[in-house]
């Protein structure tokens, strides 16, 4: 395997490491939007959409490389936009000031 | 500046936008700093989006105007339908959209990785072949996949189990083809034989086709309470794709994004499963799991049930001093949460204490009970996890329950019953407890609930909706 294949994965291990420690301390509450987040993060997959969309040469690049730049641009913009939503429905209600810290720390793991 | 140092320059965007991507998962541990992580996962895209951009424009030979114009169109068309359904969705309508939202990203890494293939047919290396066909492979089934689930979710599959003819043997079949094509394409590329490049791209053709079909069969039998699981599963898929399809194309942020995606998708599969106390294997291979039985059969040799009127709950619920509210599955079906925020608001206004106690599996995801709640103006700190509020139905004077069976079923606490070891929220201990519901029909794990025979137990038959309504009605006519 050549040297930047396997720096690759390195990277790659690390970072799925790092993707279970960031996610096992999360309550069950935000479990929903979380897995939505998630969700739009994957839509990274635009900036390979739009790598294969520049070296396209054929009609039938041109045409994958298209449904590619559809998808994922749906994906990202749509994941963010609906995510922020939900998040947004957790946001301090003024009616509500005396326990808001109480509620925010939830149960981990339960 | 020279094309080296540009292409430093876009490499530590990327770096930055990846690094953005960890700290906004992390801040979302937290409903406090919840959306300022969101937002922050959102400008770290921005970043390795607009970096990639950059780099495309500025390195040897440009941007071709056909290119331009498919990244400008693409990006445009795309993300103004996303951007149309994001804001318009209902909140119960959520899940599937999410799905959807999953579906895409999923096919859009398997054409990446197919359109890789196509242009290096005749120079692929195996170490490439493998991340392409895997990619290929892998995003083709969460695109199918996704989509089933999304359309049973949204009522356009029925939610129960559907079995294939031959199942299992055609499961089998499919992922024979899948694996016999990956061999057989790694060898091509490993030069143990000559493939010629249609023959080559006719065995991709064929790998990604048993993917489609797998991800078809691999949901169709699994039932509806099961799709959040699901759903999760696939999530974590798609994100494996889009490292594999980081892996072809040499890229840090779609290897570090990918993987970040499907180790966090992995455990919040595992995290769901449990707390529904299956397995996912057994959620996978599709065992009991009805969804939203419409049976009517009366209550078993366990006991005999008492109906109960809406005037006779306002009365106890308006003379009470702490009312805990219960909801489950059949309020999110209803979409009655605006109104039973309106009884909630009622009673307060007449002295009553109300809380709500939110199983982790209430709704169709967890977590997504809150977001209804909140939806419906709901305050946040009213809400009450299942650890906190247990030990709070000893005092409660009456539990209302509306639409929640499983998460409540005292059998929960014997061994011996499907829904053994689930943990429970103890509404027996409340001093009366009141259950809306349609019908005697059973939650999926399709048993009896023991709490409908109990003594204290008035059932009130009606829509969650319709029965929240008349409730209201009737605490205002006191």
């Amino acid at each position: 395997m050549s040297n930047e294949l396997l720096t690759s994965l390195a990277i790659f291990t690390l970072a799925i490491l790092v993707g279970f420690e960031v996610i096992s301390k999360v309550p069950a509450t935000l479990h929903t939007p979380l897995m939505s987040g998630a969700n739009s993060i994957h839509g990274i997959v635009l900036v390979g959409a739009m790598i294969i969309a520049a070296e396209a040469d054929n009609p039938v690049s041109y045409i994958l490389a298209f449904v590619a730049m559809v998808f994922g641009a749906m994906n990202v913009v749509g994941g963010y936009v609906v995510t922020d939503r939900m998040l947004q429905m957790f946001r301090k209600k003024p009616t509500a000031s005396k326990a808001t810290t109480e509620g925010a720390d939830g149960a981990p793991g339960a | 500046m020279s094309q080296q140092w540009i292409y430093t320059i876009v490499y530590l965007a990327w770096l930055a936008g990846a690094a953005c991507f960890v700290l906004g998962l992390h801040r979302m541990n937290s409903p406090a700093t919840g959306r300022s992580g969101n937002q922050l996962s959102a400008a770290g895209m921005v970043i390795a989006v607009s970096a990639t951009f950059v780099y495309l424009l500025t390195r040897e030979g440009g941007l071709s105007t056909t290119a331009m114009v498919i990244i400008v169109a693409g990006f445009l068309i795309g993300g103004g339908a996303g951007l149309y359904a994001a804001r318009t969705v209902k909140m119960t309508a959520m899940p599937q959209l999410v799905s959807l939202f999953n579906a895409v990203g999923g096919g859009a890494a398997a054409l990446v990785a197919i359109d890789d293939f196509i242009r290096l047919n005749s120079g692929a290396q195996v170490d490439t072949t493998i991340f392409v066909v895997l990619g290929a492979l892998i995003g083709s089934v969460t695109f199918s996949g996704s989509l089933i689930a999304g359309g049973k979710l949204q009522g356009l599959i029925p939610g129960k189990p559907i079995y294939v003819p031959g199942g299992q043997l055609v499961t089998i079949a499919l992922a024979v083809v899948a694996v016999l094509g990956t061999v057989v394409l790694i060898l091509g590329a490993a030069g143990a034989f000559a493939l010629g490049s249609s023959m080559t791209l006719a065995v991709l053709g064929l790998v990604v086709l048993a993917g489609l079909i797998f991800g078809i069969t691999m949901v169709l039998p699994i039932g509806g309470a099961d799709m959040p699981v699901v759903i999760s599963l696939l999530n974590s898929f798609t994100g494996t794709a889009a490292a594999m399809a980081g892996f072809v194309l040499g890229n840090p942020v779609l290897i570090i994004a990918g993987a970040l995606v499907g180790a966090s998708g992995a455990i919040l599969t595992k995290l769901m499963a449990d707390a529904m106390n299956r397995s996912i294997v057994n959620i996978m291979v599709g065992g009991f799991g009805g969804g939203d039985e419409a049976a009517g059969a009366a209550a078993g040799a366990g006991g005999t049930v008492r109906e109960i009127g809406a005037d006779d709950v306002a009365i106890q619920l308006a003379y009470a001093q702490h009312v805990i509210i219960v909801p489950g599955y059949g309020l999110a079906v209803a979409q009655a949460q605006h109104a039973v925020r309106e009884l909630a608001e009622l009673l307060e206004s007449k002295g009553v204490d109300v809380k709500y106690a939110i199983h982790p599996v209430a709704g169709r995801m967890p977590g997504h009970m809150n977001v209804l709640l909140a939806e419906a103006n709901v305050p946040y700190p009213q809400l009450k996890e299942m650890d906190e509020i247990n030990p709070e139905f000893d005092r409660a004077d009456v539990a209302l329950v509306i639409g929640a069976n499983d998460v409540t079923n005292p059998a929960a606490r014997r061994p011996g019953s499907p829904v053994s070891g689930m943990p429970i929220l103890d509404v027996d201990h409340a001093k009366s407890i009141v259950v809306i519901k349609r019908s005697m029909g059973k939650g999926y794990a399709g048993i009896d609930n023991e709490l409908y025979s109990d003594p204290k137990t008035g059932m009130l038959f009606a829509d969650a909706k319709d029965g929240l309504a008349a409730l209201t009605a009737a605490v205002k006519a006191l």
